[in-house]
């Protein structure tokens, strides 16, 4: 199947603002025809002011079909760093079917599942089946986390090495405590030993215990048990000094405190090979959001203060955090329709993952290449992409695959339980108008997603 | 989103009471204004006014109360509502129903206004809100919502102080102990202040006292003694055991020796101080006999006032 995708303007991601393509325009996007063949990017021909004499069509090269991007964006495939996609054992909750679905929708071409299923991924078989599954719905790509302990437990050690040949990508508690340090000692001894990847997001679940939203003074008035921010650096204190003695790559997802990200900082100022990400919904609500106790805005880790979003919005500028996610997490009505300390925490991200990502980057002025570059290229690197899927990974380059999204930038569009297709109605954005929406979306080639 | 309030309809009038945050100062005032004049009521002969005749009131309680509910049902029967206690965490909840299962089943039976006291911080907003959406016309009157609000506490109490204390604008008042878990705390907090209080403390171990109180508007105390000096108004809190094992304590001995009310620790407050509670009472854990006997503890007429101070409430919402 050859495609031209013609007419576009495309944006290539950049990992730092220095790297920025010199025929790039004001708004960082250059014109350009995409030709796609076999699933890989063959040919790049810009035009206009980038144009480039290089720039040039395979020999008789005819295209199975011409889509027209006029006035739209074509940019990576986003790769979303922690979507629950519910299955196995939650699908009253959310199926593979509607999440892959929602995640076309939301341009999301690639998605890493965490392993807190029921049963969780902790044995090769489930790891298959579950990879079997995505593969014969022909949609986003998976990359399954394998369960780090056997049942997510924190006693004993998955079988990493099977695992990882069954097609994990990386080893997780989810969101569960690991309270035993001394297995976790060993988890990263061992995972350091076959270098493999952890992913570990950081909450001590002593002090996180019984809370439910951020422990500031909005919580005390509203008399809802708090977590505090030293749930995250109790945590993070301990996971790095693990990864300085065991030099172990560490992973640590969704950080969510001002606290927190200057943790970070440090730990990358002083060499330690760890990355970290934040949930989307992390850089625009706060805790003062909640209302009268809104469940849709219970989530874990929770919404904290007005300073910690800005110095998480700081830490995505400086290069302290790596990657966006849209830590996607489908709850069932009946699971948030209980009063606010009962409802289950979680929200549905993949289809505002690139509206919000657009709309941090409107407000804080960051160039779409380098915004874009969060949740495309950066993941990329993260989770290894290339070594499964060749150079190129995440970006837009000659002989990359062909994961793409086309979105047109200025449409505006109304978040409601009718506009969503996942299975997970419940977000804080309900009601919201965003800017930017998602025309199209290729994998390996192929329009798994028009918008009619 | 914004939304107001979801205790005040879009006319500004109050359809629900949720809790005393977000209540305005006039509103306060007129449910003071009307509980006088119920008290006058309750000390007749005949104690019923034909206020809510023929309406029908449900005391939801998913959580124990004997004390609240009963002050609740003499409150309606004396503005000759029907009365109906439902002793739910006995009944449908542990059948497995859910919460707005349960709330609309009980509407269905046409009820007019829901008591509701339950264990978790906002559930009675969930129970109005979704009254709201269904188009159903029942009020709710929150009667205690975990450790967030008990607004009709916070109502007679200030109705207490403005009995005994006249005007709140030149007052010191204090709340001594477990403000961490207490409700009752943080609507007096916000009743206080909206009524012009100009000093509020907070006074009790740093593992009762939550996060951020000097943004609520109070003067954070550890030394009990310091922080009862000069107050007019000294409101106990009470203490439940299961604090100790949460290791937030370490013995009831331990608290009472430093923060249990005394003769010798009152001496401290203003020589006209009142001493207040909320009930029932922990004595010898949080107040001694000789306080709560003495001249200056104020807390039966506080049951006194709360029944007046409820039938304002119901009034004021229902009829």
């Amino acid at each position: 199947m050859r495609i031209s995708i013609i007419n576009a303007r495309i944006c290539q991601p950049t990992l730092s603002a220095r790297d920025q393509p010199v025929e790039a325009g004001a708004d960082g996007l250059v014109a350009a025809d995409i030709h796609v063949a076999d699933g890989r990017i063959v040919a790049i021909v810009r035009s206009g002011a980038g144009a480039h004499p290089g720039d040039a069509l395979p020999a008789d090269w005819v295209a199975d079909r011409r889509y027209d991007a006029r006035g739209w964006v074509v940019a990576p495939g986003l790769i979303d760093l922690a979507a629950r996609l519910r299955e196995p054992g939650f699908e009253y909750r959310a199926t593979l079917e509607s999440e892959m679905q929602a995640a076309m929708v939301g341009g999301v071409t690639g998605l890493v599942c965490p392993p807190d299923t029921d049963p969780p991924l902790d044995e090769p078989g489930l790891v298959e089946m579950l990879k079997h599954r995505a593969r014969g719905l022909a949609c986003a790509r998976l990359y399954p986390l394998g369960a780090l302990t056997v049942g997510l437990q924190g006693e004993v050690l998955t079988e990493m090495a099977e695992l990882a040949e069954a097609g994990c990508i990386g080893f997780s508690q989810a969101n569960v405590h690991l309270a035993d340090t001394q297995v976790l000692l060993r988890a990263l001894q061992y995972a350091k030993t076959f270098g493999f990847a952890i992913w570990l997001s950081p909450q001590d679940g002593f002090l996180a215990r019984g809370g439910v939203m951020h422990a500031g003074a909005l919580a005390s008035r509203m008399g809802l048990p708090g977590i505090p921010v030293i749930a995250e650096t109790v945590a993070l204190q301990t996971m790095l000094e693990l990864v300085r003695v065991t030099g172990a790559r560490v992973h640590f997802g969704r950080l969510s405190s001002g606290a927190g990200v200057a943790l970070m900082r440090a730990a990358k100022a002083e060499g330690l090979a760890v990355t970290c990400d934040v949930a989307v919904h992390h850089l625009h609500v706060i805790d003062q959001d909640i209302g009268w106790f809104d469940a849709n805005h219970r989530v874990n880790p929770p919404f904290r203060s007005q300073r910690d979003r800005d110095a998480i919005r700081a830490g995505l500028a400086d290069g302290t955090i790596d990657a966006i996610c849209s830590d996607h997490t489908p709850v069932d009505d009946d699971a948030k329709a209980l009063p606010y300390g009962e409802a289950e925490p979680g929200t549905t991200g993949l289809e505002v993952l690139l509206p919000l990502v657009l709309k941090w980057a409107r407000e804080t002025s960051t160039p779409l290449p380098a915004a874009l570059a969060k949740v495309t290229a950066a993941p990329a690197a993260i989770l290894g992409a290339e070594r499964l899927l060749g150079s190129g990974a995440g970006q837009l380059a000659l002989g990359a695959v062909a994961d793409l999204v086309v979105f047109d930038p200025d449409a505006c569009w109304t978040v409601s339980r009718d506009t969503l297709v996942s299975q997970g109605r419940h977000t804080p954005f309900l009601g919201y108008e965003l800017q930017g929406r998602v025309q199209a979306t290729f994998v390996a080639g192929l329009p798994n997603f028009e918008r009619r | 989103m914004i939304r107001r309030h979801p205790q005040i309809d879009s006319e500004g009038r109050l359809r629900h009471l949720l809790s005393i945050d977000g209540l305005p100062k006039a509103m306060i005032e007129r449910v003071l204004d009307t509980a006088s004049a119920f008290l006058d009521v309750s000390g007749r002969t005949v104690k019923k006014l034909p206020l809510l005749r023929g309406r029908s009131v449900f005391n939801l309680f998913f959580e124990n109360s004997t004390r609240t509910r009963t002050t609740f049902e003499i409150a309606a029967q004396r503005l000759s509502a029907d009365v109906f206690n439902l002793n739910i965490s006995a009944s449908s909840a542990s059948k497995g129903e859910s919460l707005l299962d349960t709330i609309d089943n009980l509407a269905a039976m046409n009820a007019d206004l829901f008591i509701v006291r339950h264990a978790q911080s906002g559930a009675p907003f969930l129970i109005a809100q979704h009254l709201d959406e269904r188009g159903k016309d029942v009020h709710v009157v929150n009667a205690g919502d975990g450790r967030h609000e008990h607004p009709t506490q916070a109502l007679l109490d200030a109705y207490t102080i403005r009995h005994f204390k006249k005007d709140f604008t030149r007052l010191r008042v204090a709340l001594v102990g477990d403000i961490l878990h207490s409700r009752v705390a943080r609507s007096n907090i916000h009743v206080l202040t909206t009524l012009g209080v100009p000093e509020v403390r907070a006074i009790g171990p740093a593992t009762l006292l939550p996060a951020g109180l000097e943004a609520m508007g109070l003067q954070v105390f550890h030394d009990i003694r310091r922080g009862l000096e000069g107050v007019d108004v000294i409101i106990m809190l009470r203490l439940q055991n299961e604090r100790m094992r949460g290791a937030l304590l370490p013995s009831a001995q331990e608290y009472f020796k430093h923060y249990g009310l005394t003769a010798d620790k009152l001496a401290y407050a203003a020589p006209d101080a009142i001493v207040m509670h909320p009930g029932p009472m922990n004595r010898g854990v949080e107040i001694d006999s000789a306080v709560a006997d003495g001249p200056q503890a104020v807390i039966l007429s506080q049951v006194t006032f709360g029944i007046a101070v409820r039938m304002a409430v119901l009034g004021m919402i229902a009829a």
